[in-house]
């Protein structure tokens, strides 16, 4: 039976953070670990959900869990993969939650949201950032979003993804999947940050929903070398305003929004050519 | 108990093999390599039950190695010079995270320039990260110290991770005789690690936490008696280990001829060897000289420095080491033992050996001579370079 | 197992771990005061589907009785059940 709201494991793992309302973050770290169950083993590296989640002695999860370094949750991971291993357990699922620029499961707000919004490798062009501000010269951040859920799937893993809090149902799915295959696993999870993005702290969800359904981001798995899309928009959604109702974009000129459709067209030509 | 010829390296790897680390994380370094392709050979052959991981970068290796910590696995891994720096983030989380890594550092200078050869300014760099440091002088104890070094990290006392150091080159690659203990002495002598420091599927718990300004200190107070708790306990583990294998350390110094000796010369590592023939060949000449070796950078050995040299007219550090803008580390450390026990011996420094230059008999002899002016100063050895900070 | 508020607060030198290791889920402080509107729920529209749920950020929103219930002392206020409801019978009011 498929994974829903009302299959889904009842215990809350994460419960009790500090992260800011309506965080997209913390509600893909939250599903995951209720699909894993109490036998996750998570590694969290210093970012938002280490932060909001471990401020002694107001410990937030119910499972076991660890920070690591900021560049070292891969590495812990294996760390404790091959240490539970090497005792003999077996019983376990070890997942990693890092933001951009991670593993396993990504949680991707499209910049470093801790430290207060700058731009990440994960920042979309166009986006105003702490570190890309938008102005007369420049408008922004100028480098397009790298394709991490490629990148990841061209090392052959077994089974890598990308999903959205905005289709929980997809995600757990997902998760679900990923729990049940050996070997390294990836999860690419978009979660929007209502305070680095500008919108209202209701509206995560709503705008999850909407960057799938406007094309600019889309659900797929790749498994066994190849790629499938799971969900193909009829029709786009407006990409305008999908943008123009986060603060973050609201400097782009009709030119910007023109080179984003254009991008995401292309990358849409891409996803037919070679995705099932 | 079996003979045999192994460089420094080597009879490092043998000694963590009797040590059943369960996991070992590493990333390849000059000088060190010889340790990780040891261990990997003995994983491979069977004799040794460990996870090996090959992790991408020495920061991995040194997260990895906390990763299986964290869970409770005994854990080893190795690097030297770049490597060490490299994982420098990692150093300080392992030891605020109490969690009882063994590290052997082949010790190797630091770029620029390149040079693969062996100083210390590498593990003398991190003396603050919360590790424990040892210095071996040659192969024999480069073995013991692997075997005793987890001992000493483990124990509910300590829960410090240990650095084990061996000079890069001059004791790394150079062969010795070495008795190799048989695994049945050995797990004598080394318990299995237990700790509640860890993630537990019965118990699970929240590691590696963040502590705000009103408990920090606690924490760090605590992580500083865990070093300084290892004080004991490897005296403690030194005599367990004389009682098994017959073989008894001084602690976290070695001293040699001092006891009448009104110059002394204090060094660290493989040096010491050349010292010990240089003091044996002046005092056939009549001067009354001797040697004082630290064992142990980290606890620091205070209380036995100032207990050997108190009756000396002068002493002097030798160390492949130098505080850039001061003066080496090691004599900052000395004096301050010395001021600490309210000592007024006049004391140099001599900085050698950087990047493997040779020190030579003569040049040790010179340092002695020199004492005899009993003054105070720093010098970098063999260049006449004289330094006096300010 | 689901973390929970706690009556022990460690605070004195004395009380803290030796390591940064404590037991998982130990909460002691909510987070009702973030709260600048709280979510009301309409018994009578909601039909227990559970999407308020699913989606709450903080997973303060539980099964009760074929309903919903919500655990005030930690939720943020954020709305988001208020909108994922098609049925519209949770209502964000203002904290007086």
């Amino acid at each position: 039976m498929a994974i829903n709201a009302k299959t889904l494991n009842e215990t809350e793992f994460f419960y009790g953070h500090k992260a800011c309302a309506g965080c997209g973050g913390s509600l893909a770290v939250r599903i995951a670990l209720k699909v894993l169950g109490e036998n996750a083993v998570a590694v969290l590296p210093a970012g938002c959900m280490s932060a909001v989640g471990f401020n002694f002695p107001q410990l937030c999860f119910g499972n076991n869990a660890i920070i690591s370094t900021f560049a070292g949750t891969a590495s812990m991971l294996t760390g404790v993969e091959a240490g539970l291993r090497a005792q003999g357990i077996t019983d376990f699922h070890a997942v990693g939650f890092a933001g951009d620029g991670g593993t396993a499961i990504c949680y991707d707000n499209e910049a470093y949201m801790n430290t207060g919004i700058q731009k990440s490798s994960l920042t979309p062009f166009g986006a105003r950032t702490t570190t890309t501000p938008a102005g007369k010269n420049i408008r922004g951040n100028l480098r397009p979003k790298k394709n991490l859920f490629e990148i990841v799937a061209a090392h052959g893993i077994p089974y890598a993804a990308t999903a959205s809090v905005g289709y929980l149902n997809d995600f757990m799915r997902k998760v679900e999947k990923a729990k049940n295959i050996r070997g390294t696993k990836y999860i690419h999870v978009l979660a929007p940050c209502p305070t680095g993005w500008g919108v209202k702290t209701d509206e995560t969800v709503e705008i999850a929903k909407e960057v799938v359904d406007c094309g600019l981001w889309y659900l797929a798995e790749y498994e066994n070398g190849e790629f499938t899309l799971n969900r193909r928009p009829k029709e786009f959604s407006d990409v305008s305003a999908y943008l123009r109702r986060q603060s973050r974009f609201k400097h782009l000129t009709d030119e910007d929004i023109e080179i984003i459709t254009r991008s995401r067209d292309e990358k849409w030509e891409f996803i037919n050519q070679n995705f099932k | 108990m079996a003979k045999k010829f192994l460089s420094g390296n080597e009879a490092f790897a043998y000694g963590v093999r009797l040590a059943r680390p369960q996991v070992i994380s590493a990333y390849p370094i000059t000088p060190q390599t010889i340790v990780v392709e040891k261990l990997s050979e003995f994983v491979e052959d069977g004799s040794l039950n460990a996870e090996f991981i090959h992790v991408e970068s020495e920061h991995s290796a040194l997260s990895c190695a906390m990763g299986a910590s964290s869970v409770g696995a005994r854990a080893f891994t190795a690097t030297s010079s770049q490597g060490l720096l490299y994982m420098a983030e990692c150093l300080p989380y392992a030891a605020g995270g109490r969690f009882p890594i063994v590290m052997m550092n082949a010790n190797r200078s630091t770029a620029l320039p390149w040079n693969i050869y062996g100083d210390q300014r590498d593990s003398i760099s991190q003396l603050d990260s919360g590790w424990i440091q040892a210095y071996a002088c040659n192969a024999q104890e480069a073995l013991d110290l692997a075997l005793m070094s987890f001992y000493i990290a483990e124990h509910k006392d300590v829960s410090t991770p240990f650095m084990a150091n061996l000079d890069g080159f001059v004791l790394t690659h150079t062969y010795e005789v070495v008795d190799v203990p048989t695994a049945e002495q050995a797990d004598a002598f080394l318990p299995k690690y237990q700790t509640d420091n860890k993630m537990d599927l019965q118990k699970p718990r929240n590691l590696a936490f963040s502590a705000g300004p009103d408990t920090n200190t606690y924490f760090k107070y605590r992580e500083h008696l865990g070093i300084l708790n290892a004080y004991k306990i490897i005296d403690e583990a030194e005599e367990r280990f004389a009682k098994i294998f017959g073989r008894r350390y001084t602690g976290l110094t070695e001293s040699y001829r001092t006891e009448d000796a009104d110059y002394i010369l204090i060094t660290l590592g493989s040096l010491s060897g050349l010292v010990r023939e240089v003091v044996d060949e002046l005092r056939k000449e009549g001067s009354r000289v001797g040697l004082l070796r630290l064992r142990y950078l980290r606890p620091f050995p205070n209380e036995e420095i100032a207990a050997t040299v108190k009756n000396a007219k002068a002493v002097a550090v030798l160390e492949k080491d130098i505080s850039f803008g001061n003066e080496g580390t090691v004599y900052t450390n000395v004096n301050s033992a010395l001021q600490k026990a309210k000592l007024r011996i006049p004391s140099s420094d001599y900085i050698g050996g950087l990047g493997g230059r040779n020190i030579s008999k003569e040049e040790i002899k010179i340092i002695f001579d020199e004492l005899e002016q009993q003054q105070s100063t720093v010098k970098f050895l063999g260049i006449g370079g004289e330094t006096n900070g300010n | 197992m689901k973390p929970y508020l706690r009556d022990f607060v460690p605070t004195s030198y004395d009380d803290i771990p030796k390591a940064t290791a404590y037991e998982a889920g130990y909460l002691v402080t909510k987070n009702a005061g973030w709260r600048n509107a709280r979510p009301v729920l309409d018994e009578t529209k909601c039909i227990g589907c559970l999407n308020c749920y699913l989606y709450c950020p903080d997973g303060v929103i539980f099964r009760e009785d074929s309903k919903i219930g919500i655990d005030y002392d930690f939720c943020k206020g954020c709305g988001i059940c208020s909108k994922i409801c098609k049925l519209k019978a949770i209502k964000m009011e203002a904290e007086k």
